[in-house]
């Protein structure tokens, strides 16, 4: 088999594989670290850090759908403190490169997250998780609204300074996508991490209420795979220039070729790895082959390949 | 036991490609022996598997969690292990319909296992349902360890009482229970608890079944000297500690309550931590 180089970069993060876990779908990567070296793949990002440790959601906080699940879990977690003082040196140990995850409840959250992480040495990125709610607008979710989302990127860009990369995630339940994706570039994002899980609900019919303890949750996996690929698609085509994290229901070396090819620079997965641990590794075995077998040399020719002009 | 906690996925945990050696039909349940090759050697009593359902085009995402209820090593199949499975949702139907040969994606062992006393004391094993099935096998270590072993299995009804025949040899005594009185005494299997634990001096009260039956056993053993170790029951999306929905508030040695993944910090855990008032209720 040809050499593909599989190498890619974020921003100025460079990787040598485009394959991530999706945040929240790793816990701290001790788990995972079981059944393969995470420096085996491109990077592990992080479950969503907050200010304070937190609870989350009652149970139940899962419900298996039709090729998918909801989750409803309530950034349940350690706090930014734990967490730099146990999780980043233990990723570092593994020698795995790190995305960090940030969420927070007010503008100012997540300026204070960014700042305590600025002094933290071995990170790569860090991804600003907006699919929260604002609890200083009536609890709307901030990626839901243009002004927030931009406010959020600024505060954090001025925090950082522009060494580090800033990932902006976006929620897909939007009416234009573009446009938030526009907003957050300009108030200095380097690159989009798309998308969040879509907001579902599931009512039990014994109960005949909804089943999930939050009511509503978000929905993952190969269900809403389509809904994924349009929003790259989409976001690709307004900035070619942003390079994206593409997420949403990839579960094989064809599904992550496909997100590549509509504009992700990289993929994310987390899902997949609730039923295979090892889907990471086989994901990216799979596009290596695919990407080989297809006589591509390198990730890098296939980004956005499916928006080349009819001539090619 | 739960008060100081170390979060850590099972070291001896490994996905494998496992073969199923027989299936047969139990009552209202389904036997799987499944080969597992020297991973039999490092599961315990009160270990899980969690198994890939489906096959490759399903359209079910999540691994199912299956208790082990045994392991055995035999010349004939190398190291294999028990499951009784209830044919309840899609994932077990189709796992219930696997037969010899077919092979399943199975990670092993998961999750903390049954603590066994190191002085041989009185013990009393509790089973609900298909709760009972990893008892048996626990029954057969606490054996070897001197303890006196007594067990009492409940269910609603006789079809849904586990008692194999050559389980029934590691115990000393064995009351059933039955809601609808069609199988052993009529009414719950908690209602003896209390007077057994002063009848026969019970150190430790192991049990495995539905939550309302652990926290009821929680109720009766609360401010006694009695331990609870309890496997519990969450539903699960990955069995290996990345997906944080089977959680459980429990309660650390200062009283700060947490919610602990069940696979990860259980499905065995101290009864007395567990917060049963707080289950599927925000903290």
């Amino acid at each position: 088999m040809s050499v593909v180089d599989l190498s890619t970069t974020l921003g100025n993060a460079w990787f040598p594989a485009p394959t991530f876990t999706a945040s929240g779908c790793a816990s701290s990567g001790r788990e995972l670290a079981q059944f393969f070296n995470l420096r085996d793949m491109g990077g592990v990002v992080t479950k969503s850090v907050m200010m304070k440790a937190r609870t989350g959601r009652p149970t139940p906080r899962m419900a298996e759908t039709p090729s998918g699940m909801l989750n409803s879990i309530g950034l349940q977690g350690p706090g930014i403190d734990a967490f730099i003082a146990k999780d980043i040196p233990y990723l570092l140990e593994q020698k795995a490169r790190i995305i960090v995850s940030i969420a927070g409840e007010t503008v100012e959250e997540y300026s204070t997250l960014a700042r305590k992480l600025r002094s933290v040495s071995g990170i790569s990125a860090i991804e600003v998780n907006i699919s929260c709610p604002n609890v200083e607008n009536r609890g709307l979710v901030f990626a839901c609204d243009p002004e927030a989302s931009r406010r959020v990127i600024d505060g954090v860009r001025r925090t950082i300074g522009g060494e580090l990369p800033i990932i902006a995630k976006l929620s897909p339940d939007v009416t234009d996508l573009v446009s938030i994706a526009r907003g957050v570039v300009e108030a200095g994002a380097d690159a989009l991490a798309l998308i969040n899980t879509v907001l579902g609900m599931v009512i039990n019919i014994d109960t005949m209420r909804p089943h999930l303890g939050g009511k509503t949750g978000g929905l993952s996996g190969p269900a809403i795979r389509p809904i994924a690929v349009r929003a790259v698609y989409q976001v690709h085509a307004a900035m070619p220039q942003i390079p994206i994290l593409g997420m949403g229901g990839i579960s094989s070396g064809r599904d992550a070729l496909e997100m590549i090819a509509a504009g992700a620079s990289g993929v994310s997965i987390g899902t997949a790895s609730f039923g295979n641990p090892t889907a990471i590794m086989t994901i990216q075995n799979e596009l290596k082959e695919l990407l080989a077998e297809k006589g591509f040399t390198s990730l890098r020719q296939v980004i956005g390949y499916a928006h080349r002009p009819e001539s090619e | 036991m739960v008060g100081l906690i170390m979060s850590s996925i099972n070291k001896n945990a490994a996905q494998i490609r496992a073969s199923v050696v027989s299936n047969k039909r139990v009552g209202q349940y389904h036997q799987l022996i499944i080969n597992i090759g020297d991973l039999a050697g490092v599961c315990k009593p009160g270990n899980f598997v969690a198994i890939n359902v489906g096959g490759e085009n399903s359209r079910m995402v999540l691994r199912r969690a299956f208790a082990i209820s045994r392991v055995s090593v035999s010349a004939t199949f190398g190291g294999t292990m028990e499951l009784i499975v209830a044919p309840h949702g899609q994932g077990s139907k189709w796992l219930c319909q696997q037969n010899e040969g077919a092979v399943l994606d199975v990670v092993v062992p998961l999750g903390k296992a049954f603590g066994i006393p190191t002085e041989p004391v009185q013990v009393l094993l509790v089973g609900g349902g298909y709760g009972s099935a990893p008892l048996f096998g626990l029954a057969e270590t606490l054996n070897t360890r001197g303890c006196r072993v007594d067990m009492l299995l409940g269910a609603s009804t006789a079809s849904k009482i586990y008692a194999p025949m050559e389980g029934k040899r590691a115990v000393n005594s064995l009351r059933i229970y039955t809601e609808d009185g069609s199988m052993g005494q009529r009414g719950r299997v908690t209602e003896p608890i209390s007077e057994l634990i002063k009848d026969l001096n019970i150190a430790v009260i192991y049990s495995c079944g539905p939550m309302a039956m652990l926290s009821a056993i929680d109720e009766i053993t609360r401010g006694t000297d009695v331990v609870h170790q309890c496997a519990v029951e969450e539903s699960m999306a990955c069995g290996i500690g990345i997906c944080m929905t089977c959680v459980l508030p429990v309660a650390d040695e200062s009283g700060n309550v947490s919610m602990l993944r069940s696979c990860i910090d259980g499905p065995v855990m101290d009864g007395s931590f567990v917060q049963w008032d707080k289950v599927g209720k925000a903290l």
